[in-house]
């Protein structure tokens, strides 16, 4: 694996690997001195066209436990407005020798173009672009899932079991809420059926997009029938941007009310689901909207947890990527 | 010097098939066509020979929607870098897009890119005149005093806008009626469009950039056929890309409408997968269809629903497409390749005959364009010589930075496409022979 593109580039395997991974790095965080050698020497980019702090951190967090050095490189605004334009950012970081590129971009494809054009030789990470994809995102999602849940389908799982070895065969997962402007939807349909999950998305028609009949999943207008009918394992909230709703006549849906009425997780929602069933969100979170702040903090939610493992996922990437190919050239330490 | 002109003006074309016919041999003289006479029965007494064995001889093709990007993008394209690239591909006449810098919305500025064509001498430029003042949609351009200036203008359009005012588009369709111009729709509904980045569908789904429906032109060739047909106007559909928009279109021929529609090489040929590189030389306006359509817009061509082929040529810098897929510049440049993805796509699927592509790339446009009297001619003794020789069973890889035009952005880079355009003559001149361009002033038309 040279670049963390897409989660549907990976294979099943990869993707078990990738997790597999996270969970060795996760066992060394509790540990009393977190950092590990791995990426000493190594230099890893955050490049960062759109703010995200969150993601930074967790990226720069991530390298840092791997002893790499770390670079925030923010280049907010786009390459006509700002003047420098990506193919020249790319040849700049080549020039300073990165060995990996973590870029989150307004622009979908960026990454792709990144790793593609000729431009530099660095890995190069996704970590957001546009409306495309977050495979860390949903690398994290699928390693938090698996965590409490995987198995459950086939009746096998054990308690003190993480999952490692396995993948999501049998799961139901419920993706709720802004799909048409969602890279994280887009990685997680992409990676729950290569992981053997079953996915609904569930949204207003207007938050669908056309084309969405291609996707491996479902999707339901409606989330109580999903919820009670279907009973989902896992429900993911997905955040609902106020621009949405702005716009007048190209507002997607009439009113953030409304919108909570029909789409939001509330308490009552959240007691027709399964005993077992997680609650995830992505982050931030808009409470009162999406998900109520009863289904926020209730003891299913499993949302602070993503972020602790949003770490060890990156870790993990991070390590297959760079460390991986050092291996390969026979330097190892 | 004793030549400011290239070559001699008797040229012998030995062996030719005029719209892929008999062969015979056809002499140019003084601009005209001088001799159609049997296979080696020319005499080649102080004339240049061209054995052209197998050759196809097509009238001078015309192009009724080329981008010249002068004055304003001199960067881009020039109309002498722009009309030798013409000449290139076989064209010998251009009709000039009017969204440059300053707009072409007044007498001044169209007779500076019909001057400008003039002074190249590669091919003649027809500038199309904007619709409306500075395409901003609101209140029409002075289209009389374009048609009254010395570049006598036909055709007008806001083309990479569209004209999205139903009560300006029908007062525009009404007014041209007296100078019997045409109005060239840009069909694209903006709200349907704000932020549109590609076609709409099962690819735009996962590579997550923001779809162009289909519905956005149809709908408003729908309601334009139908303002034509109100008012009595001829109406001209700009590069249709969508089955749909060929039902329409079918639907309005059928009921008598007087409208016109082109489609671009590239809907012909390209679809929208290429979105999955991320690589914004496929990005173009209207957006690459499915292979859905592209089957429809072949079969509209092929049953005359779809009058003409038009490049839409639009060229760009390497910086306005050496970029983040949502920051570049929609456009393809077209001119070069034109002939030979009509020939593979059309010709050699047996769906145009060689007379066909004459119809279709230029006795069609000239028409449409009201410049049939010097352009798109029949090949006959006293006809001006616009003359395209065609090497069909050429085969070649397009090499977009060895081309004539200025810019490099073409979709078929590295591509090889079949036909070879060998000659082009207009009135006589030849502007290309054996496929190089041949300036009309050595050393300096060759300029870009």
């Amino acid at each position: 694996m040279k670049h963390l593109l897409s989660t549907a580039d990976l294979s099943r395997d990869e993707a078990v690997g990738l997790l597999d991974t996270a969970a060795r790095m996760a066992a060394t965080q509790s540990r009393e001195i977190k950092k590990l050698p791995t990426l000493r020497g190594r230099t890893v980019v955050n490049l960062f066209f759109e703010d995200s702090t969150r993601t930074r951190i967790s990226f720069e967090t991530a390298a840092k436990r791997l002893s790499a050095d770390v670079i925030n490189f923010s280049a907010k605004g786009s390459s006509v407005s700002k003047g420098e334009s990506l193919k020249d950012t790319a040849l700049t970081l080549h020039a300073m020798g990165a060995d990996a590129v973590v870029v989150r971009h307004w622009a979908s494809g960026a990454p792709y173009q990144l790793a593609h054009a000729g431009w530099l030789d660095a890995a190069v990470l996704n970590a957001g672009d546009g409306t495309h994809m977050h495979p860390t995102q949903a690398l994290l999602d699928a390693y938090t899932m698996r965590r409490h849940l995987a198995g459950r389908a086939q009746g096998l799982r054990s308690p003190h079991d993480d999952g490692v070895g396995a993948d999501l065969t049998g799961l139901r997962v419920a993706i709720v809420g802004d799909v048409l402007h969602s890279r994280v939807a887009r990685a997680n349909v992409a990676l729950l059926h290569t992981l053997g999950a079953e996915v609904t998305l569930v949204a207003p028609p207007t938050l669908v997009p056309v084309g969405v009949e291609a996707w491996p999943c479902r999707t339901s207008y409606d989330l109580d029938a999903t919820l009670v009918d279907w009973q989902p394992d896992a429900v993911m909230m997905l955040r609902v941007q106020r621009e949405r709703m702005s716009g007048g006549a190209g507002a997607f849906f009439p009113s953030p009310l409304e919108y909570a009425r029909y789409y939001g997780l509330d308490a009552r929602r959240l007691a027709t689901l399964p005993e077992h069933a997680i609650v995830m969100h992505p982050g931030p979170m808009n409470r009162g909207l999406e998900i109520s702040a009863e289904a926020a903090d209730s003891d299913r939610a499993v949302i602070v947890e993503q972020v602790a493992n949003g770490i060890a996922v990156r870790m993990a990437a991070l390590y297959l990527l760079m460390a991986g190919d050092r291996s390969a050239e026979g330097n190892d330490l | 010097m004793t030549e400011l002109t290239a070559g001699p003006t008797t040229y012998v074309l030995r062996g030719v098939r005029p719209l892929g016919g008999d062969a015979v041999d056809v002499v140019l003289d003084a601009g005209t066509v001088a001799e159609i006479t049997a296979v080696g029965a020319a005499s080649a007494d102080g004339a240049t020979v061209i054995e052209a064995a197998d050759h196809v001889l097509l009238p001078g093709l015309v192009d009724l929607h080329t981008h010249l990007r002068e004055p304003g993008r001199e960067d881009a394209e020039t109309v002498a870098s722009g009309t030798r690239a013409a000449a290139v591909g076989g064209f010998t006449a251009v009709h000039a897009m009017a969204n440059t810098s300053p707009v072409a919305d007044t007498a001044g500025v169209v007779e500076q890119v019909h001057r400008l064509g003039e002074q190249a001498g590669w091919a003649d430029v027809f500038p199309v005149g904007a619709v409306t003042v500075g395409l901003d949609g609101e209140r029409l351009a002075e289209l009389g005093a374009m048609a009254d200036s010395a570049a006598r203008v036909r055709v007008f359009s806001d083309d990479g806008k569209c004209v999205h005012d139903p009560v300006l588009m029908r007062r525009a369709l009404e007014y041209v009626k007296a100078f019997d111009g045409v109005v060239a729709q840009h069909a694209q509904e903006p709200r349907l469009t704000d932020g549109a980045q590609m076609n709409e569908g099962v690819v735009s789904a996962q590579v997550g950039l923001a779809g162009w429906p289909a519905v956005a032109e149809e709908a408003i060739i729908a309601r334009d056929v139908l303002l034509a047909e109100h008012v009595g106007s001829r109406l001209h559909v700009c590069h249709l890309s969508t089955a749909g928009s060929v039902e329409i279109i079918r639907w309005a021929k059928s009921r008598g409408i007087d409208v016109t529609a082109e489609v671009t090489p590239h809907h012909l040929i390209l679809t929208d997968e290429l979105a999955r590189t991320y690589d914004a030389t496929y990005k173009v306006n209207p957006p690459l269809r499915t292979a859905a359509d592209v089957e429809a817009v072949r079969d509209g061509l092929a049953d005359g629903t779809i009058d003409i082929v038009a490049t839409d040529h639009a060229p760009h810098t390497r910086e306005d497409k050496d970029c983040e897929w949502g920051a570049a510049a929609f456009g393809m440049t077209g001119l070069e390749t034109a002939l030979s993805v009509v020939q593979q796509t059309m010709v050699d699927t047996g769906r145009l005959t060689w007379a066909d592509v004459a119809r279709v790339l230029s006795t069609t446009p000239a028409r449409i364009g009201r410049v049939e009297a010097v352009q798109g001619r029949p090949i006959a003794v006293g006809e001006p010589a616009n003359l395209t020789l065609v090497d069909p069973s050429a085969r070649r890889v397009v090499d977009g930075t060895s081309q004539a035009t200025a810019s490099a952005n073409t979709p078929f880079r590295d591509h090889e496409l079949p036909g070879q355009v060998v000659a082009t003559f207009l009135r006589g001149r030849a502007t290309v022979l054996d496929g190089v361009p041949v300036p009309v002033h050595p050393g300096v038309g060759g300029a870009r």
